[in-house]
């Protein structure tokens, strides 16, 4: 016997009390926790929950954003920044002090890690959690390029912000791999106290762009 | 290092539980390294948990989920192999601890290496995977933080989130300092003991390692079994270079760790780092759907682990310990744990869910003091999130392990005598009666200001730690008796 069937036939051998008739759905799960914690701005609590990781927050109006992006950049002393395919033009500042690297073809590991930052969009940004997600579609990027630079400065548009975990994943497709973002990378492993900075990007900037001018 | 295997699961050669807790008891700077580092975690844990109105309704929730799963795991686990194949990827069965190291170690030789970069993992660390891989000539790098610490160090984890969490910043100072040479990279000149410095120099030691590595080793914090995607939840982005560098992924999971749906997540990406690192979120969480082409590893293995947990899913009490996710908020919160600290549990799996774990994965007569390891005051249950009820399943095995030894003892335990003896005097009013009367009468002999403390002869250990209150000169049923004249309670025999 192979050790699928082996294991199979141990399950099913366990699990003796539960009767033949009953189906997975016949286990009841009740759903009555919230759909939201975000309440009635989640713009502002996703700006300030994404601060709370000790990420930098810049909110902007949409004609202000590209600026706003290259602001930030000539701020970190970038001189090399990756930028990935389908990056939308209307936030990619006109020039500066950087060279820009495509990811087409697709740059060495060595490139990667030489590069100064990264500049991308999102998926999906979640509020309450202040969590960005990538889902390496257009102007984010395949998952290495948001790794390997120290320094990931990423576009949020308003209308990418949904209140809570819930409505994130029903807006996401699993078929495509995705990152999680929560602040920069970190650690709480010496004396369980959080520290910022391992081995992911240890500066985490948010360009979030906002629909109405921010006054 | 000493390891031991013992049916699979790794270090059970070590002394029992009472005989280890008194080491570390006397231990005082682990006892202050753990005060500390659980303080902090227990108060993180309660500011972002009372955020959530609905807390228990999602505790309630992720119970149900974990029970649906379990009763129907085969359904789901055949499921996610379908979903899994179908993305791209290879899913192998290990009903054991062997079986898994074989296959994973075969799969890093036929990958063309010989080393592997790893995702912290307690099932890779259950079933003693890099022993098994060093024997085979493959060096693994463990590249969580903590781990890393482990590992230098030559000790052993102490805790499922944070395995380094006996050290405290100026030990792990002097580990880097003495040990990351012989690995790689060296520590940095004049590093200091601020964990800014430490972390950074983690990132310089393992950056090297995650650049050229073509293989790496992960657990998984959930599959699902609906459209076959892995996750791993993290801080540092050591998995993320893991789970995106390497040409080769191999996923080691326990197969509780399925779940049916993708929606099925929204229930525990909030509870799950809430309890383990009391944060909103945890920096990264990472899910892949078998192979992408252009991104990531290009050869994706899941191999999905029994090593004891069909047999803990065959007692209907013990296996809601199936249901874990591993966050340690049980451990966090246990007095027991605080005191003692994870090694004197002699398992991967310590504190109070390890304590229920280990003895079902391992087998009761494997870890018999295990069970008794607790209090059982219940602030475990009230911390878990999927309301794993750790008191009632720590006193369904301690009843186990009675009945284990009354299985391989001929002549009766000293505690079953006692036991034997209660039973009886328990049986009748009258034999209560009696038995109280002598208790009376013995203890003026024996009791020092009304409490009882050490006993000579075969109660000497129990009593050890126990004081017991003198009996009252008058007990209940003489009191009643007394100003109750004439009142016979029905049935009751004289």
């Amino acid at each position: 016997m192979n050790a699928r069937d082996t294991v199979l036939g141990r399950i099913r051998a366990a699990l003796a009390d539960v009767p033949a008739d009953e189906a997975p759905q016949d286990v009841p799960v009740a759903r009555d926790y919230l759909a939201d914690h975000a309440g009635a701005d989640p713009t502002g609590l996703f700006a300030d929950r994404v601060a709370d990781y000790r990420a930098e927050v810049v909110r902007t109006a949409p004609a202000d954003a590209k600026q706003a992006v290259a602001e930030a950049l000539r701020r970190r002393g970038v001189r090399s920044l990756v930028v990935p395919p389908g990056f939308p033009e209307e936030f990619l500042p006109d020039d500066g002090p950087w060279q820009r690297l495509g990811d087409d073809p697709q740059l060495t590991v060595a490139e990667l890690d030489a590069a100064d930052g990264v500049l991308t969009t999102a998926a999906v940004g979640i509020a309450v959690t202040g969590t960005i997600v990538l889902d390496t579609g257009p102007g984010q990027g395949r998952r290495a390029l948001t790794l390997l630079p120290d320094y990931h400065l990423c576009v949020v548009r308003e209308e990418q912000i949904v209140g809570d975990v819930p409505e994130a994943l029903a807006a996401l497709d699993p078929a495509r791999p995705l990152t999680f973002v929560s602040g920069p990378s970190a650690t709480s492993d010496i004396e369980l106290d959080r520290v910022e900075g391992v081995h992911g990007p240890r500066t985490l900037v948010v360009v979030l762009v906002g629909a109405e001018p921010v006054v | 290092m000493t390891t031991g295997t013992g049916d699979g699961l790794v270090w059970l050669d070590t002394p029992a539980f009472p005989e280890a807790a008194r080491t570390a008891l006397a231990d005082t700077q682990l006892r202050g390294n753990l005060r500390r580092a659980t303080g902090t975690i227990r108060d993180k844990r309660l500011a972002v948990t009372g955020e959530l109105a609905d807390w228990e309704q999602l505790r309630a929730a992720g119970a149900a989920l974990k029970r649906r799963t379990l009763r129907h795991l085969d359904c789901y686990l055949v499921e996610l192999e379908e979903s899994v194949t179908r993305a791209g990827g290879t899913v192998h069965w290990a009903a054991d601890a062997d079986q898994a190291n074989r296959i994973v170690t075969e799969l890093v030789r036929a990958a063309g290496a010989d080393e592997v970069v790893k995702v912290k993992s307690m099932a890779t660390q259950e079933i003693g995977l890099n022993e098994a891989l060093a024997e085979a000539g493959i060096a693994a790098y463990e590249t969580d933080l903590a781990e890393l610490i482990v590992q230098l160090g030559g000790d052993r984890p102490s805790h499922i989130l944070v395995p380094a969490i006996h050290r405290n910043r100026g030990e792990i100072q002097g580990i880097f300092r003495r040990e990351m040479a012989a690995w790689g990279r060296p520590a940095p000149e004049g590093l200091t003991d601020e964990p800014r410095a430490l972390a950074e120099a983690a990132r310089l030691h393992l950056r090297e390692k995650f650049l050229r590595a073509r293989v790496a080793v992960s657990g998984a914090n959930f599959a699902i079994a609906g459209t076959g995607t892995v996750g791993v939840v993290e801080s540092e982005g050591n998995g993320r270079m893991c789970l995106t560098l390497p040409q080769t992924l191999i996923t080691v999971m326990g197969i509780e760790k399925v779940l049916p749906a993708w929606s099925d997540l929204e229930v525990f990406l909030q509870l799950l780092p809430r309890s383990s690192t009391g944060e909103r979120m945890n920096p990264y969480t990472s899910t892949w759907t078998g192979r992408t082409p252009g991104d990531g590893p290009q050869d994706f293995h899941l191999v999905l682990l029994d090593n004891g947990r069909t047999a803990t899913l065959a007692d209907t009490v013990g296996r809601q310990a199936l249901a874990c996710i591993r966050c340690s908020a049980c451990l966090n919160v246990c007095p027991v744990y605080e005191r003692t600290g994870g090694h004197a549990y002699g398992s991967v799996y310590p504190g109070p869910i390890g304590a229920v774990l280990t003895p079902q994965l391992a087998g009761v007569d494997k870890a018999p003091s295990l069970p008794f390891a607790s209090t059982l005051c219940g602030a475990c249950y009230d911390a878990c999130p999927v309301k794993i009820n750790i008191p009632e399943v720590l006193a369904h095995l301690r009843a186990e392990v009675v009945e284990s030894k009354r299985r391989s003892h001929r002549a009766p335990t000293p505690e079953a005598l006692v036991m034997r003896a209660a039973a009886a005097a328990l049986a009748t009013p009258r034999r209560l009666s009696a038995a109280q009367r002598s208790a009376r009468l013995g203890s003026h002999l024996l009791a020092r200001k009304g409490r009882i403390g050490r006993l000579p002869g075969p109660l000497r250990a129990w009593s050890d730690s126990r004081d017991s209150p003198q009996p009252p000169a008058e007990t209940f049923h003489a009191w009643w008796r007394r100003t109750h004249p004439g009142e016979t309670r029905s049935g009751e025999s004289r």
